[in-house]
């Protein structure tokens, strides 16, 4: 607003119409790419729902009948509930390490630096490395555990259903602790000094100093950060893809993976795109409601509140 | 304010336009963009209505890469006027390419496949040409090959596709080495093979590697034990779409089978874990982890390439699956691969369509290609094409495999591939689980009773 007001004073040539009509046009790119890459293909996935399309020969309409396929496959629940323990379990594991890792990152120690250098690598790896590479480590025959003899890693990290689950989490943990610990080392660094110099002069510890400022300072990068962080972990493929295939059985068989399997490999695409349909009101569902955390009680944790 | 409201309409109705605008013009090119050959191997790939060149895309990679380019160079050097250009693409990623560029109508002419029950979906749709009176008119090209063949290329009575180059029946592999350190004799009988599990792990020695996180490498010992029990008619009740058809007793007591197998640590510690396609089984048997392994023919040239030296000190063994005492299945059928498959896109012009067909006749298999096939430890599906193996270093099994396949009463297709897309991945799915012991045999056959058909 303030940025059309300077031009509004600024240039007495612009009449008030003309703002109104320039400013919509400034929002066609942004927007034409979010048409073509966002809403065109959900609008596509939402048609395809009602059909039934084996990729290859005609797309034919039919109703809801891949929505009924999909809704009564006891596959959905279990991947949902896949889902919802990756995202449930990856969540608790990132956010209390990112915090630490971040807060004590905000430290302009120079071997802190350093440490934030080192710690940032994995996320620099694709995920398909990662998940190749973490295979072969695990691996019962040929892995870390057989190579050094170690039985305690000699375990079937893979072919166990919960054991797979935990392998999963920790990848994607050690993937991306590192990224949402640099969101919460920014954060911290913004948090004013005065806070921390005024609850040193009342006499408080750094624990207490770290759960009554820095804690409540980083409530708006804990919301960002786990907003990424769950509905990044929806969709999470990739890695579960390589890694396990959705095995042993269909332990890991995420949301994700199951649209996959159904779209891909089983050519049942209308089925796919139910999935599909599903992930995404999953997570806007998600997304808004961690809006809605955030937005209660806006005086919480305002800088200016300093 | 008033300017405002205005201005927020003129906004929406250009939001609005604009996808609208853009989805009416993603209609007009239907499907993925014309991408398809370009990324492959550089070559023109496939569009359907193009010029005078035939496309054809393989599989690329050792062993089968060389022998099919080299076939492709001599047809076009013999040929000025009807060329071929070839795009080759890695196994994965070609099941999911060719899909998408027959769905878009951008196959290439000739649509080199499996058969069975991808060739079916691809007639379905309409998109592969009817070669049955072509094969009427050349019998001579018909004739010269594995009659075996023809079956995954025959859907509802008529030929749908060339059966090409080799066969490739699952083979019982496994490390005499290791046998004679526990002193033991491969079996002969299924009977033979539970007590040989209780002495290799006896010996601290797994009886049999397993991929099993690859799904169809389970579903290999599925196939034999189902042909062994109760004959070759149980699957083919299932293909042929027969209602509750899983629930045959022989299925049953097969499904059971296999379970006590696990249960019994037939298994390397972890197969489910294991991928085919790190070739983590072969390591398994060649390093003597385990001594048997259950695997295509194929398993032969990769223990020959990665496995050091235990094929050409002898130390892998071969033999076909076991009967099982009181099965009905006779023990010389086998299951696999009984050839590869070249269909012809509709889509093609008649000039490529004639390119293909001259191929067909001319090029495919011809002396020098067989040649290359055995030279890669592979059997032509040429009757005949022993008089090939003589002089060549891996004679012997080339001579086991060709005996397989020439003697089976009834060499069956591999079940995924003669399943449908969709009854082949609930299939795999479900033979995850039940290795994962975490369904039973019973709940395995209604789970799959319900795709019959599918």
């Amino acid at each position: 607003m303030s940025a059309i007001n300077a031009r509004r004073t600024s240039s007495a040539v612009a009449p008030k119409a003309r703002g109104g009509v320039i400013l919509p046009w400034l929002a066609t790119p942004a927007l034409v790419v979010f048409a073509a890459f966002a809403l065109i293909p959900l609008v596509g996935v939402l048609l395809l729902s009602f059909t039934s399309w084996d990729t290859l020969g005609e797309i034919k309409l039919t109703g809801l009948e891949s929505w009924r396929a999909v809704l009564s496959d006891p596959g959905l629940p279990h991947a949902l509930w896949v889902t919802f323990l990756i995202t449930a379990l990856s969540w608790a594991v990132q956010t209390p390490a990112s915090i630490l890792i971040g807060v004590f990152l905000a430290g302009r120690q120079r071997y802190r630096e350093l440490l934030a250098v080192l710690y940032f690598i994995p996320l620099l790896l694709s995920s398909a490395a990662i998940a190749i590479t973490f295979k072969a480590l695990l691996d019962p025959n040929f892995g870390l555990g057989a190579g050094l003899h170690i039985d305690l890693l000699n375990q079937d990290w893979l072919g166990t259903p919960s054991l797979a689950m935990g392998v999963v989490i920790f990848i994607v943990s050690w993937q991306f602790i590192p990224f949402h610990a640099l969101l919460y080392q920014g954060g911290v660094r913004q948090i004013p000094r005065s806070l921390y110099e005024a609850a040193e002069l009342d006499g408080a510890g750094r624990v207490r100093m770290f759960f009554n400022i820095t804690l409540p300072q980083l409530k708006y990068t804990a919301i960002t950060s786990s907003t990424l962080m769950i509905v990044g972990s929806l969709t999470f493929f990739d890695l579960i893809f390589v890694l396990t295939e959705g095995g042993p059985g269909d332990a890991t068989r995420a949301l994700a993976l199951d649209m996959y399997k159904r779209g891909i490999q089983a050519n049942l695409m209308g089925q796919a795109c139910v999935i599909g349909v599903i992930l995404v009101l999953v997570g806007l569902a998600l997304a808004l409601l961690l809006r809605r955390l955030g937005g209660r009680n806006p005086n919480a944790s305002q800088l200016e509140g300093a | 304010m008033e300017s405002r409201t205005s201005s927020r309409r003129t906004f929406l109705t250009l939001s609005m336009g604009l996808p609208l605008g853009a989805a009416l013009a993603a209609c007009g090119t239907s499907g993925p963009a014309p991408s398809g050959g370009g990324t492959g191997g550089g070559a023109a790939g496939g569009n359907g209505g193009g010029g005078g060149k035939a496309t054809y895309w393989f599989l690329q990679g050792p062993p089968g890469e060389a022998p099919r380019t080299a076939s492709v160079q001599r047809f076009n050097k013999a040929n000025a006027s009807g060329q071929i250009a070839i795009t080759t693409i890695q196994n994965d990623a070609y099941k999911t390419k060719i899909k998408t560029a027959i769905g878009a109508n951008q196959a290439p002419t000739i649509i080199w496949g499996w058969g069975g029950g991808g060739l079916r979906s691809y007639v379905q749709a309409g998109q592969v040409e009817d070669l049955t009176s072509w094969f009427g008119e050349n019998a001579a090209v018909k004739d010269r090959l594995f009659p075996g063949a023809f079956g995954a290329a025959t859907i509802d009575g008529k030929i749908y596709a060339m059966p090409c180059e080799t066969v490739q029946p699952i083979v019982l592999f496994y490390n005499k080495k290791v046998f004679e350190k526990v002193g033991a004799q491969p079996p002969q009988s299924y009977g033979d093979i539970l007590d040989l599990v209780k002495k290799f792990n006896a010996a601290g020695i797994a009886p049999f590697s397993l991929a099993g996180q690859s799904r169809w490498t389970n579903m290999m010992w599925l196939e034999f034990l189902f042909d062994r029990i109760g004959g070759p008619e149980v699957f083919q009740a299932v293909f042929d779409g027969e209602k509750d058809a899983w629930n045959n007793p022989a299925s049953i007591e097969a499904l059971t089978k296999m379970q006590e197998l696990i249960k019994a640590n037939a298994f390397i510690k972890g197969f489910s874990s294991v991928t085919a396609d790190s070739n983590a089984d072969q390591a398994l048997l060649y390093t003597g982890k385990a001594a048997m392994m259950l695997h295509g023919s194929w398993s032969y040239g990769i223990q020959q390439a990665q496995g050091g030296d235990i094929v050409p000190s002898g130390g892998l063994g071969w033999m076909n699956f076991p009967g099982v005492d009181g099965g009905k299945g006779d023990p010389t059928n086998t299951v696999g691969n009984p050839g590869q498959y070249l269909s012809i896109s509709s889509k093609a012009t008649p000039e490529q369509k004639e390119i293909a067909k001259k191929f067909f006749a001319t090029g495919v298999l011809d002396d020098q290609e067989q040649k290359d096939w055995v030279g890669t430890g592979g059997v032509p599906i040429v009757k005949g094409s022993d008089k090939l193996f003589a002089g060549s270093k891996d004679a012997e099994f080339l001579n086991f495999i060709y005996g397989v396949a020439s003697n089976a009463k009834v060499f069956a297709q591999s079940w995924d591939q003669a399943l449908s897309p969709t009854a082949a991945e609930v299939l795999l799915d479900n033979i995850a689980k039940l290795f994962q012991l975490s369904i039973t045999p019973q709940q395995f056959a209604t789970n799959m009773n319900a795709v019959i058909g599918k």
